[in-house]
């Protein structure tokens, strides 16, 4: 273990120090508020499965996609058209769209296409994890979000990152911080089988248990947890009752951005959000004519996106949050027999916010099979990537983080980034 | 609670959930190669674990109108839970539920594509109570220590299976790649040991592998289901090369009949059942669930549990004998060092705590927050294990609970506590710590719960004190940090 002390060590040791009452807590707040520079917060978006990125950004005069997509392709007629690529190509967005495309008019949404990295992975899991620690060679260490955070000057607030689903994601993972996981906040409380004084007593008593976490690193990491739990408590609790400016639909993803929305709104401190929405594993029924499972998926990110963006807006928040959208690879071109599609290679990205240069970058793929095709790999299955995700994402941490992305994604990968910042 | 014998306590909370005092009886007396027997040849004990649902010494559970576990998943989960906590055959339920982690389907796709009263039977059907073929967790809690390869065919054969991976749409005009490639990467034996040329043959090996639907009367008969057929009609025919052996000899699968063609699936899954690779595969996952999640697998467990599924032609029963009675197992420095599974740790805080008047359902949000809930891991590969289970948000939920269950079962534990360990705070500790379980906590926590206990005024023991005390008392521990391993 180095001689630096960890934001984890930092929770446990500095709070031990504050035992007697609730200061601890309160303490560490303070620290947050201090800290300030909430100013800039990042909303990372990940659609899982492997988002058919084909049927997102349709390149609709593409004879190709039409004829390898006979059942699942968009009629020319439904596609949102948004204007042509560097190449010349026509692009529209998914029917169900609509939201996305009032975003995009607005001069507010850049699409990256053809993004990805030499020899995707068409593993879901280990797709997940390069695009998560940003290293296609070794996948299995820390994550680009976390390295991020780990790098945020000590001592750090364990609401620096916040985690809206129940899982982990290598993507979030850092050396000296982990990120809370908090899918609801009005779950986020403490519990007691007395009342007054007597929970008072128990509550002040399992702060100071999960202070003595000792040397042993597996009981220290789950007693940080409890202490970080403890230390964000009244902080999480105050986005309950945010009263949003709009109306967000109902389901899991819009409800998540609302809390987003409320923790910015609140101004307690997060830096990084994470969203995610699932189902894009579309190997069976992914719909026709602009119908389906598909479209439902589309409907739930723009419909959800659409009410976040007005909201921030409405409240003046646009120009201090950056969402960013990935997923773990592209689908296969040609459609298979179940209406569907299987895992393929070069996806596409997104990034949304009040100071983003909109518009559509990259060129699109020639979806004709033939073999000198520079744009498609695997025998024509595939579409090869174009822009490195870590150009984008070195973007992002340069020009919007304010950090120096070398740093975090361990190499320099400034050149060729799309300049939609 | 704990018995006496500390390796005898990691054997329960290892192989089982965990000790109640009806548990211990069952052991007592008995050797550890003895009590390792009656984990693992648990056919000796009777599988009578439902018929004591809704008895009043029994943990309870909560019905909306009639108590419907094959055909309601919120039901079905109770019943899962209900098992775990009375259970005869711990080992048994501890494997299905390491089985549904393996083969992670879930609840949520196979309900959206047949319906929910169907895709509960196909989770969760118990075989003879309704219709149909029994479902997922039902077929993995059966063939829990039976063969590998048996398991693992009738899993690919399993309907919850063939709609989760897609398997009912994979056509012979263009094959679908989704059970071919998990079948390889999560199933057996893992990236690194097959190419894309593989997926695309693994695909068309399962083309006509489909089910059949025999619809209810109406959309609320629990008679309708589904069941697995071979449909030698979507059956692709021609020959199957591969990158690796099958069954040993050849690497391509020749073409055969169609009528014939659901043998190129039994081959396929038979060569990477039968494969070393799985079994190492195995040899690492059930390392990380019986001996330590703290560390890796060491070389030497790894090649003793493959030689031994090797040799007995894929017996988990055989391997599972081999790990239970292994040096690593029965380790002192192994116990406790394993982060629990939500559903471990509320099923052991149950069992601990107490039960009269509580019922199972009171756990399924929670275990929602925890991270865990059943028959819905977060995709084909399962839950994220280990330190992962300890995100702030579920470490929170994981005291709440506590604190649920304690308040719950308030006066029954006040009550618990003789006139001479009342008399004494020291005395109420040391009880506790009898009844839960937790790792050994360390000196400055002992002093820290006593205090606890004499804060507020002086100790009397008086029932108010108690009845304040012991729960409170109760989920300082269970939600401390040390009850969180097993």
């Amino acid at each position: 273990m180095s001689n630096k002390v960890t934001r984890r060590e930092f929770i446990r040791d500095g709070v031990a120090a504050f035992t007697l009452s609730f200061a601890a807590p309160a303490f560490l707040v303070d620290i947050a508020r201090a800290q300030g520079a909430v100013s800039r917060n990042l909303v990372v978006i990940y659609l899982a499965g492997g988002n058919d990125a084909l049927s997102t950004l349709i390149p609709y005069t593409d004879p190709f996609y039409y004829s390898r997509r006979p059942a699942i392709a968009v009629p020319t007629g439904q596609v949102l058209q948004i204007g042509s690529d560097a190449s010349g190509k026509a692009l529209g967005l998914h029917p169900r769209l609509t939201g996305l495309q009032t975003i995009f008019n607005q001069g507010r949404l850049a699409i990256v296409q053809r993004a990805g990295y030499q020899n995707s992975s068409r593993s879901h899991f280990q797709g997940t994890d390069i695009w998560g620690s940003a290293d296609p060679n070794n996948s299995g260490g820390t994550g680009w979000l976390g390295r991020y955070l780990d790098s945020l000057p000590f001592p750090s607030d364990p609401l620096a990152g916040w985690n809206t689903s129940g899982a982990t994601y290598r993507a979030l993972t850092g050396i000296s911080m982990s990120v809370p996981s908090i899918t609801d906040p009005r779950n986020y409380s403490f519990a007691s089988p007395n009342v007054g004084s007597e929970a008072i007593n128990e509550r002040n008593s399992a702060i100071r248990l999960a202070s003595m976490a000792g040397s042993r690193p597996h009981l220290s990491f789950v007693n940080t947890s409890a202490m970080e739990a403890f230390a964000t408590l009244d902080r999480v609790g105050s986005v309950v009752n945010y009263a949003p400016s709009v109306t967000y639909p109902n389901n899991g993803f819009a409800q998540a951005l609302r809390t987003v929305a409320g923790s910015i709104a609140r101004g307690i401190g997060t830096r990084v959000y994470w969203v995610q929405t699932g189902g894009f594993d579309t190997h069976s029924g992914q719909g026709n004519a602009g119908a389906g499972a598909y479209a439902t998926l589309m409907s739930t990110v723009g419909d959800g996106l659409l009410a976040f963006h007005n909201d921030l807006q409405n409240q003046g928040l646009l120009g201090s949050t950056l969402m960013i959208q990935f997923s773990e690879f592209g689908r296969r071109i040609s459609e298979n027999g179940s209406q569907g599609t299987d895992h393929g290679a070069g996806g596409m990205m997104m990034v949304i916010g009040g100071a983003v240069r909109g518009g559509i970058y990259g060129t699109a793929p020639d979806l004709n099979p033939r073999p000198d095709n520079p744009t498609l790999e695997n025998g024509g299955s595939d579409v090869t990537y174009e822009t490195d995700f870590r150009s984008v994402y070195a973007k992002v941490l340069d020009g919007w983080m304010g950090t120096n992305s070398t740093a975090i994604l361990g190499g320099d990968f400034r050149n060729g980034a799309p300049a939609f910042l | 609670m704990r018995s006496g014998d500390p390796l005898l306590d990691h054997l329960f909370r290892r192989a089982g959930f965990g000790a109640s005092s009806a548990d211990l009886q069952a052991v007592a007396g008995m050797s550890y190669s003895t009590a390792v027997d009656y984990f693992l040849e648990f056919e000796r004990q009777p599988d009578d674990v439902d018929s004591k649902i809704g008895l009043p010494e029994s943990v309870g559970i909560t019905a909306r109108g009639p108590f419907s576990p094959n055909t309601n998943i919120e039901d079905a989960r109770q019943r899962w839970l209900f098992r775990m906590v009375h259970t005869r055959r711990p080992l048994q339920e501890k494997m299905a539920l390491f089985w549904h982690n393996h083969f992670g389907v879930g609840y949520s796709k196979v309900a959206g594509t047949v319906g929910a009263l169907v895709g509960t039977k196909m989770m969760a059907n118990k075989s003879g109570e309704t219709p149909g073929p029994q479902g997922h967790y039902e077929l993995v809690r059966q063939m829990a220590l039976g063969k590998f390869r048996d398991l693992l065919i009738a899993v690919a054969q399993d309907p919850a299976m063939v709609v989760f991976l897609d398997g009912r749409t994979n056509v012979r005009a263009r094959p679908q790649e989704n059970f071919g490639r998990e079948v390889m990467e999560l199933f057996t034996w893992g990236l690194g040991h097959y190419v894309e040329a593989d997926v695309y043959a693994a695909a068309r090996v399962f083309t006509g592998w489909n089910l059949r639907n025999v619809p209810g009367r109406d959309g609320v008969d629990p008679a309708a289901y589904q069941e697995f057929i071979y449909n030698s009609a979507q059956h692709e025919p021609t020959a199957k090369t591969f990158t690796f052996a099958i069954n040993g000899g050849s690497t391509t699968i020749p073409a055969r009949a169609a009528t014939s063609g659901m043998q190129d699936g039994i081959d396929f899954l038979t060569s990477l059942a039968n494969h070393p690779e799985t079994a190492r595969r195995l040899a690492r996952k059930l390392w990380n669930f019986f001996v330590s999640d703290l560390e890796d697998a060491p070389a030497a467990f790894v090649d003793g549990v493959t030689d031994v599924y090797v040799r007995s032609d894929t017996d988990m029963r055989a391997v599972l004998r081999y790990v239970l009675n292994s040096r690593w197992f029965t380790n002192p420095g192994n116990f406790n060092a394993r982060y629990s599974w939500p559903a471990e740790f509320v099923v052991r805080t149950i069992k601990e705590i107490g039960w009269a008047g509580f019922s199972v359902d009171t756990a399924r949000v929670p275990l929602t927050n925890m991270g865990q809930t059943l028959f819905e891991p977060p995709n084909v590969a399962g839950w994220q294990l280990g330190r992962s289970w300890f995100g702030t948000g579920a470490m929170l939920a994981r005291m709440n609970f506590a604190a649920t269950v304690a308040s719950n079962q308030k006066f029954n534990l006040a009550r618990s506590f003789s006139a001479a360990e009342r008399a004494q705070a020291s005395r109420v500790l040391d009880g506790m710590l009898q009844r839960l379980s937790p790792a050994p906590l360390a000196g400055n926590e002992l002093s820290e719960l006593l205090a606890y206990l004499n804060a507020g005024g002086a100790w009397t023991g008086s029932d108010a004190q108690m009845n304040a005390k012991a729960p409170g008392l109760a989920r300082l521990v269970a939600g401390s940090g040390e009850y969180q391993f097993v």
